[in-house]
């Protein structure tokens, strides 16, 4: 499925980190405006294809084109969006102070900072130390430092970890309401009752792409119900 | 570079201090108090006291804006708020300057302070200009914050970090010639000293106590302002845009 309007386009990747090859020959497209979901166990390498995407990731050979460049070209950086697993943002600073930093740099008003604050939910919070929120907070302040510049493309590393159900619902919704708008959401999880939420499907195993397509296409495909099962067969059927 | 980014760093720098009064009050504070205790631990030999002080007065900023740049940016690094930043449009020398900016500002504070309670209080006294050993100790601050950026590369862990303190620092003050003249020094101490920075540092502040103020000092200044150039061109080298 070569797609001429690919968001992102990788052809035979190699990626090697402590001299083992995690990321083996991959090639992948994915396509602008919608959500695609990266899907994987834990360290099947899509912490570090998400990395040589958004261009902070060493890598050994292969092509990464990103919004038609060179993944890592210094145009690129304002065009994405990107939160690490962990948060990456100050904890001695308030919610405030770290989104109106980040929003210097992006050279973005600061009616942007108000705005990621309501998008992600934090509203009542602006002025607490991040080192005091809970986690899922945390990590909530680290998705709308991604989203103060309105980027092109969005990067997101299991984004949803330990928040509450209501919650994860919204982000989903906002997640696709971005796309809508034209943005393009690239989304891991390790959850597969998340996979349903997304537009399209990468599962990786092993730093190899198991299967790529949308949900409903992946059940068909396997003749199973559960995308849980889906994933079994497929892994199943590559070793 | 952009000046509004480089501003911006040294406010998120100095506003994450802000909500650390501690480290602050410890900066501000501890020197003046080793000051003082330094006059009552040479108490009746004035001489002494009036030969180290001024200079020290210089120095206590180069370690401290040292470690603490260490720890800083090594929780930048291990935090990935570097990681962060090198993703985004923000040019390496606007990290380097927006930290360098806010630990001189500091700096500033820390020497002015001192000085006060050094030669207002202590009775510390000088032949040489106040300012001059003040403007001093902000450039011995910008190589201590530049030293302390490079080295935080190397350490894996804030224990690590700290024992860069005595690794580093100490044997730097041990040879500058603050506790014994350079030329008493056994002639290998001596070569050692020629390549450490902190020996022109302490030069220079040695001679603006003696109000010395000629070429010699100049030459001085501009070792040390050489080094903040080069620290500054090592610690930009281990600001990565990619990592493994």
């Amino acid at each position: 499925m070569r797609n001429s309007q690919a968001a992102i386009r990788i052809e035979r990747l190699n990626v090697r980190r402590g001299g083992r090859l995690v990321l083996p020959e991959l090639s992948i497209d994915i396509r602008r405006g919608i959500v695609t979901g990266l899907l994987g166990p834990s360290g099947s390498g899509k912490t570090t294809l998400m990395r040589a995407i958004v261009g902070v990731q060493i890598v050994e050979s292969g092509d990464v084109l990103v919004l038609g460049e060179p993944a890592g070209t210094e145009s690129l950086r304002r065009r994405i969006g990107y939160v690490t697993q962990d948060p990456s943002v100050y904890a001695d600073l308030t919610v405030r102070q770290n989104l109106h930093y980040f929003a210097r740099i992006l050279a973005v008003p600061d009616t942007r900072v108000d705005e990621a604050i309501e998008a992600v939910d934090l509203g009542g919070h602006e002025a607490q130390l991040v080192r005091t929120l809970s986690g899922g907070e945390t990590s909530r302040v680290s998705l709308a430092t991604a989203l103060l510049g309105k980027p092109e493309l969005l990067v997101l590393d299991e984004p949803t970890v330990g928040l509450d159900p209501v919650l994860r619902r919204d982000l989903w919704n906002m997640f696709h309401e971005l796309a809508a708008q034209g943005t393009t959401l690239l989304v891991s999880s390790h959850v597969m009752d998340e996979a349903d939420r997304c537009d399209d499907l990468v599962l990786l195993r092993n730093g190899r792409v198991v299967a790529t397509g949308s949900p409903s296409e992946l059940r068909d495909e396997t003749h199973t119900e559960d995308l849980e099962d889906a994933f079994l067969t497929l892994a199943e059927a590559t070793t | 570079m952009t000046p509004r980014i480089t501003l911006a760093t040294a406010g998120r720098v100095l506003r994450q201090l802000r909500h650390d009064r501690r480290t602050i009050a410890l900066v501000l504070f501890v020197p003046p108090l080793l000051l003082t205790l330094f006059k009552y631990v040479f108490y009746g030999q004035e001489a002494t006291f009036n030969r180290i002080g001024p200079p020290l007065v210089g120095l206590f900023p180069f370690v401290s804006m040292f470690l603490v740049t260490s720890i800083a940016m090594l929780r930048e690094r291990t935090t990935g708020t570097l990681e962060r930043l090198m993703s985004l449009p923000l040019a390496k020398l606007d990290i380097l300057l927006g930290y360098g900016l806010a630990f001189t500002l500091l700096a500033i504070v820390q020497a002015t302070l001192t000085s006060i309670v050094a030669f207002g209080l202590l009775g510390l006294e000088t032949a040489g200009p106040v300012w001059l050993i003040v403007a001093l100790a902000a450039g011995n601050a910008l190589l201590g914050m530049a030293l302390g950026l490079f080295l935080s590369a190397f350490a894996q862990t804030e224990f690590q970090a700290v024992q860069f303190m005595p690794a580093f620092v100490l044997p730097q003050i041990l040879l500058c010639g603050l506790l014994v003249p350079r030329d008493k020094m056994a002639q290998l101490l001596e070569w050692i000293s020629d390549f450490l920075p902190l020996t022109y540092a302490y030069e220079a502040l040695a001679l603006a106590t003696a109000d010395d103020l000629d070429t010699e000092l100049a030459v001085d200044a501009l070792v040390v302002a050489g080094c903040i150039v080069l620290a500054l061109v090592l610690g930009a080298t281990t600001l990565r845009r990619r990592t493994a």
